[in-house]
């Protein structure tokens, strides 16, 4: 691999690290007044046990973001403390801090989304080459309409129709939250159970909806696959057709399935947040969502700007695995 | 492959004559245009008869008993601030559509111009417009559109939320939009235009415009269909237009009052009907406007 190519990648990774946090600083200062410090001030107006610490921000935040420092003094603490990856106290639970509220809820994220997309992108590829090959049964040129109508919709709103025939008419799984209240958290085979029961559902409305997603982008690269040269050629020197369709089509039209997947992981965490929220499941966007509620900026921008991190490392990943994947692109100069 | 090829699906059948008749035989052929049509016609009527018949000031709180399921009265029952849903529905379903068509046009026309610009002089130009482009589409578009959200949090109009979703909304039309112009670039036309002494944003409007047209048209439907998709989504986490009945604030009241858990099955019926006939009204003419953009992309379905 070439060495100016992660250079480059590794560039753009920190641009947009920088980008992030140069967002989080500035938009709440746009209109003007400084939403944060005022969602400061009210909670330390009101009371409390942790009155003292709330007041205690209050001059920290005042001292180093006050008015009376210019703007670009501000911004120069707010980096250094971005790229230290300190947030500061969550506002509406204040002991504890953003770090601590993030940390313990990304494992629930990973988890349903890490799930969710392999299984999705593994499924709905394998369906995607099916549907393209010609020895394929007849019937499944039925589940194409279905996997069209379902793509279209968004994911949370599948997940409520799921809970409401699953979970409140039929009672088969649980409806809410990571696992049942009492439960006691630990590693036996009694709290496991319950995660996973808990976990079906959401996991199922992003399953669902993405699998088709996956299924037909594949597909169509299928389609263009088969009518390529090398194709017509195998076919020529008399190969099986199963060795055309593995070896010379689905081999080649995995690739930019994998480009694509980079792309979609943006989207596809936007839509798990609202699953998240729907299902009260305990991960990143319900944290984000009762951050929302409470106008904590400390953990919105601190959630935000950790989620960006994390999805640009992901990509970053996935564009180094992708040379290494297909052998023709080189990243060198041409 | 290996196979003889299907017989083609499509049979010369009697069709009916006349310009109806070429009318229907394209229908048959571009099936997914006539569904998306259908659905969003059948919401435009639905809209439409509501705002004739439907008194849309009892979408406001208080202005019906609370709770109650769906009767002669209130054919959609009402929710628990005692807002006729039928009346929310009338009112609301013209409100989201206004937030995803601002947004559309909107990101579409940046995302247009932006893309014309990139890919017809290239250069530096194109430098920064791809990767900005490319960028901003690796990041969550929805926990931008938060931060932004939430530092104006306060009184948020319709309006105002149409235009934070465009803010984002045009990065993915440059993208999709410069890639078809680079491919357009390089016919002889554009390069006779170019050599008759035509000026770069002639060439722009009278010749490259033009080609794009339907699948602008296909990029402006994709593009409204995920703003309106954003915005129920902001809308959903509550950082919506409190005071407006949209259908994302429908569902984020659904949400907020666990309607689904208490068994209020009225208060969510509608909105979810009326939001999946909006996305899968917008997913085929999406997919139908393809088809008319690129007939060589013939799907056998």
């Amino acid at each position: 691999m070439h060495a100016g190519y992660v250079a480059k990648r590794l560039g753009v990774f920190v641009l947009i690290l920088w980008l992030a946090a140069t967002l989080n600083f500035f938009l709440p200062r746009l209109s003007g007044m400084d939403p944060v410090r005022q969602k400061l001030l009210a909670q330390a107006q009101l009371g409390g046990y942790v009155q003292t610490g709330i007041e205690a921000m209050v001059k920290e935040y005042d001292q180093r973001f006050g008015l009376n420092k210019p703007l670009w003094r501000q911004y120069v603490a707010y980096l250094a403390d971005v790229s230290r990856l300190d947030f500061n106290y969550s506002i509406a639970n204040y002991p504890r801090t953003v770090n601590e509220m993030i940390a313990e809820a990304i494992p629930w994220t990973v988890g349903l989304l890490g799930m969710t997309t392999l299984l999705s992108f593994a499924i709905g590829t394998f369906l995607g080459a099916l549907l393209a090959w010609p020895k394929a049964p007849r019937w499944m040129q039925w589940l194409m309409p279905p996997l069209w109508a379902l793509h279209a919709i968004p994911f949370f709103l599948f997940g409520l129709l799921l809970m409401y025939a699953l979970a409140f008419r039929f009672g088969l799984f649980p409806m809410f939250g990571g696992y049942s209240a009492g439960a006691f958290p630990g590693l036996t085979l009694e709290f496991v159970t319950d995660v996973l029961a808990h976990a079906i559902l959401p996991a199922l409305s992003i399953v669902c909806v993405a699998t088709g997603g996956w299924a037909l982008g594949m597909r169509g690269m299928m389609v263009t696959t088969q009518g390529e040269d090398y194709v017509i050629f195998a076919e020529a020197k008399g190969l099986k057709s199963l060795t055309i369709f593995l070896r010379y089509c689905v081999r080649n039209a995995i690739l930019p399935q994998t480009t694509a997947l980079a792309l979609a992981l943006g989207q596809i965490l936007s839509g798990a947040v609202l699953v998240e929220v729907i299902f009260g499941y305990p991960g990143i966007g319900t944290v984000l969502f009762l951050a929302i509620r409470e106008n904590d900026h400390f953990l919105i921008q601190g959630i935000v700007f950790m989620v960006i991190v994390a999805l640009g490392l992901a990509t970053l990943l996935l564009d180094l695995i992708y040379p290494l994947l297909d052998p023709r692109i080189t990243y060198k100069k041409a | 492959m290996g196979d003889a090829p299907a017989p083609p699906r499509i049979a010369p059948r009697a069709s009916p004559p006349g310009r109806l008749g070429a009318v229907v035989r394209y229908g048959r052929r571009n099936l997914s245009l006539v569904v998306g049509i259908v659905l969003l016609l059948a919401l435009a009527l639905f809209v439409g008869l509501g705002q004739v018949f439907v008194d849309t000031a009892k979408a406001r709180p208080l202005s019906a008993p609370a709770l109650q399921p769906p009767s002669f009265e209130y054919p959609f029952g009402t929710d628990r601030q005692g807002r006729d849903l039928l009346a929310t529905m009338v009112a609301g379903t013209p409100l989201t559509l206004r937030i995803g068509f601002i947004a559309g046009f909107l990101g579409v026309g940046i995302g247009a111009i932006l893309a014309f610009v990139a890919a017809y002089y290239r250069g530096a130009a194109d430098v920064v417009i791809r990767g900005i482009a490319d960028i901003g589409l690796t990041v969550p578009g929805l926990l931008v559109l938060i931060i932004i959200a939430v530092s104006i949090k306060e009184g948020l109009t319709v309006d105002q939320m149409a235009v934070i979703v465009a803010s984002l909304a045009w990065l993915n039309p440059t993208r999709t939009i410069r890639a078809q112009v680079l491919t357009l670039r390089e016919r002889s036309y554009v390069e006779v235009a170019r050599l008759s002494g035509m000026s770069g944003p002639e060439i722009i409007v009278k010749e490259l415009m033009p080609n794009l047209l339907p699948y602008l048209g296909a990029t402006l439907v994709n593009a409204v269909s995920n703003a309106i998709l954003a915005s129920i989504g902001l809308e959903v986490l509550g950082l919506g237009p409190i005071e407006s009945p949209t259908l994302g604030m429908t569902l984020y009241w659904v949400n907020y009052n666990a309607a689904l858990i208490n068994g209020w099955w009225w208060w969510w019926t509608a909105p979810i009907a009326i939001i999946l006939a909006v996305f899968l009204g917008l997913f085929f003419l999406t997919v139908g406007l393809d088809e008319i953009a690129n007939p060589r992309l013939r799907r056998s379905v």
